[in-house]
């Protein structure tokens, strides 16, 4: 099921998926290949589909918090954090300035984790396991910072609706500030590694470019997008949380390959590392949560945060009750997903795992709705199923 | 003496021998948040290092003795999930990696979720945590091996 090769009338596709040796999540793509050229991809999404912006509206503003932060297990707190924000927004609280330095720092160990993983798997697609060893190695660091922050390695849930619940000790504090320092040694190998191995660069240089104007007319989101020169980023644009505080510094390429997107999500670390310790420096004082009534406001609002693969964004909306009416989740991969079936027209079937790797796929994140069909294989519309329901009743 | 039973019982102790000293994995996510794929990953990874239990994780079904679950079923790989399980040869062993896998975890009740991985193929060892920690998942693995040891085995009699 891997692999298998379907002849059509004058063309070969090639069915990848839904279990693949290169990723660990599940996802279908069809590469019609001419030789060994790709002339067409198509993706299907959806194995991960699980109903969750449904599943909310059945459980209280505090249940959903743990629930949507289950969407992503790589960038939980995102998730997690988005959700709080439009939320606090909607209730009119004032969340103290602590808990939102402490969401900065929780999300920006969260990106050294996310990149530092991405940068394992990517390397690993193209045959350099070293690489992933060692880059996985070193990620222990920081998932052992996170846990001793959070009390958890993966879903640390670290927010709660008006606030946050764990505090940095002094103790803590110089364990952060150490461990990024290695990580800070370390990346800077990683970036000489990734721009200076001859092997490596055969793989990456000049593959899966995505220009500037191509880039912009998709729609990409996050690093990829800033591979490729177009300057987006929720936390400059319109600074969430602390971020006002803590300015950021954008990370850009122009060539927009996959050589570049490697450079930018290095370099980001870097840009993560000093962050983190400009909060941990200038870390405000003061309580850690403010009170949230159990029901919300009647309303609606959006919630824009810099996930590390990009813009996550939500929108919420309340109907004064203690359930939300209705959470609508957008992730970065899905802006993202367009610009692989884009780029890898005119690849060879080799390096589709790395084009794919490259925008740093989350298929948990992006699998947001499914297509029904039914026997016949037709799309089954919100249309046909009103319809059905009329004439359902009028049997009755 | 039956020289063809003596030469089979020999067959089947190489055979365990082989099993218990490198089972190779196949990982498949069946609608997982993706918490516990990074954890058995970071399984593979020089701090945890399965691979000096002689575990290789394996990307072709047919190749595998030991399938990792992680996550709820959905709708959309309840049927992949099968067809994988079938590909593999006998005998073959199920992890459940995950609260998800165990008991739909956090998305019991979603619409698209048809339940958890018992409901649809037979599971020898459950790993709970959400997600578990790589030791655990570690742990998981080694108590199957364990059970796979002739001499922790009841008699044959007991089973039939
Ligand atoms: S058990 Fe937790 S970490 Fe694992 S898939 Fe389920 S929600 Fe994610």
């Amino acid at each position: 099921m891997s692999e298998a090769v379907v002849q059509d009338k004058k063309r070969f596709v090639v069915p990848i998926g839904p279990q693949h040796p290169a990723l660990k999540e599940p996802g279908h793509f069809e590469f019609t290949v001419d030789g060994e050229i790709v002339t067409g991809a198509t993706v299907r999404l959806g194995y991960a589909h699980r109903g969750i912006e449904k599943a909310v509206e059945s459980r209280n503003w505090t249940q959903s918090l743990y629930l949507l932060e289950r969407i992503c297990g790589i960038c939980s707190h995102v998730h997690a954090m988005t959700y709080c924000l439009g939320v606090e927004k909607l209730a009119g609280a004032e969340v103290p300035p602590r808990a939102q330095a402490i969401r900065v720092l929780v999300a920006e160990l969260e990106r050294v984790h996310s990149h530092l993983l991405w940068l394992g798997v990517a390397a690993h697609e193209a045959g350099f396991d070293t690489l992933f060893m060692y880059s996985w190695r070193d990620r222990e660091t920081v998932m052992d910072l996170l846990e001793s922050f959070t009390g958890n390695r993966v879903n640390y849930s670290a927010n709660i609706l008006g606030g946050v619940k764990c505090d940095v000790t002094p103790d803590l504090a110089s364990a952060i500030l150490k461990g990024v320092d290695f990580l800070e040694e370390r990346s800077r190998h990683y970036l000489n590694v990734v721009t200076t191995d001859e092997v490596f660069l055969q793989r990456t240089r000049g593959v899966g470019t995505m220009s500037k104007e191509v880039a912009e007319r998709l729609g990409v989101v996050g690093p990829t997008a800033r591979a490729s020169g177009v300057a987006r980023d929720i936390r400059i644009e319109a600074p969430y949380a602390a971020y006002a505080d803590f300015p950021v510094q954008i990370v850009l390429a122009e060539a927009g390959d996959l050589e570049a997107r490697f450079v930018v999500r290095i370099k980001e670390l870097f840009e993560s590392y000093r962050l983190i310790h400009e909060v941990i420096d200038k870390l405000p004082p003061g309580e850690l949560q403010t009170r949230m009534p159990r029901k919300i406001k009647a309303g609606e609002t959006i919630s824009r945060v810099e996930a590390p693969r990009g813009e996550a964004f939500y929108f919420i909306k309340s109907n004064g009750s203690d359930n939300p009416e209705r959470i609508k989740v957008r992730t970065p991969t899905l802006c993202n997903m367009g610009s692989v079936v884009a780029t890898a027209v005119g690849h060879q079937l080799a390096d589709m795992p790395m084009i794919l790797a490259g925008i740093d796929p989350c298929f948990s994140c992006n699998d947001r709705t499914v297509a029904v069909r039914d026997a016949a294989g037709a799309l089954v519309t919100w249309e046909s199923l009103r319809q059905r329901r009329l004439a359902h009743q009028e049997n009755k | 003496m039956d020289f063809g039973k003596t030469w089979n019982e020999v067959l089947d102790r190489v055979k365990t021998w082989a099993r218990l000293n490198s089972p190779w994995v196949i990982h498949f996510n069946s609608g997982s948040c993706n918490g516990c794929d990074i954890e058995i990953l970071a399984t593979l990874t020089p701090r945890y290092d399965v691979e000096r239990f002689g575990i290789k994780l394996q990307g072709s079904p047919r190749h595998a003795d030991v399938l990792i679950c992680t996550g709820p079923v959905t709708l959309q790989a309840r049927d992949r999930l099968l067809r994988v399980y079938e590909q593999m040869p006998e005998p073959k062993f199920v992890i459940a990696v995950g609260s998800c896998a165990i008991s739909g975890g956090a998305f019991q009740g979603c619409y698209n979720v048809v339940g958890h991985v018992d409901e649809v193929i037979p599971v020898d060892v459950y790993v709970p945590g959400c997600p578990p920690r790589p030791e655990a998942i570690i742990d998981g693995v080694v108590k199957l091996l364990g059970k796979l040891q002739p001499a922790k085995q009841p008699p044959q009699e007991e089973i039939v």
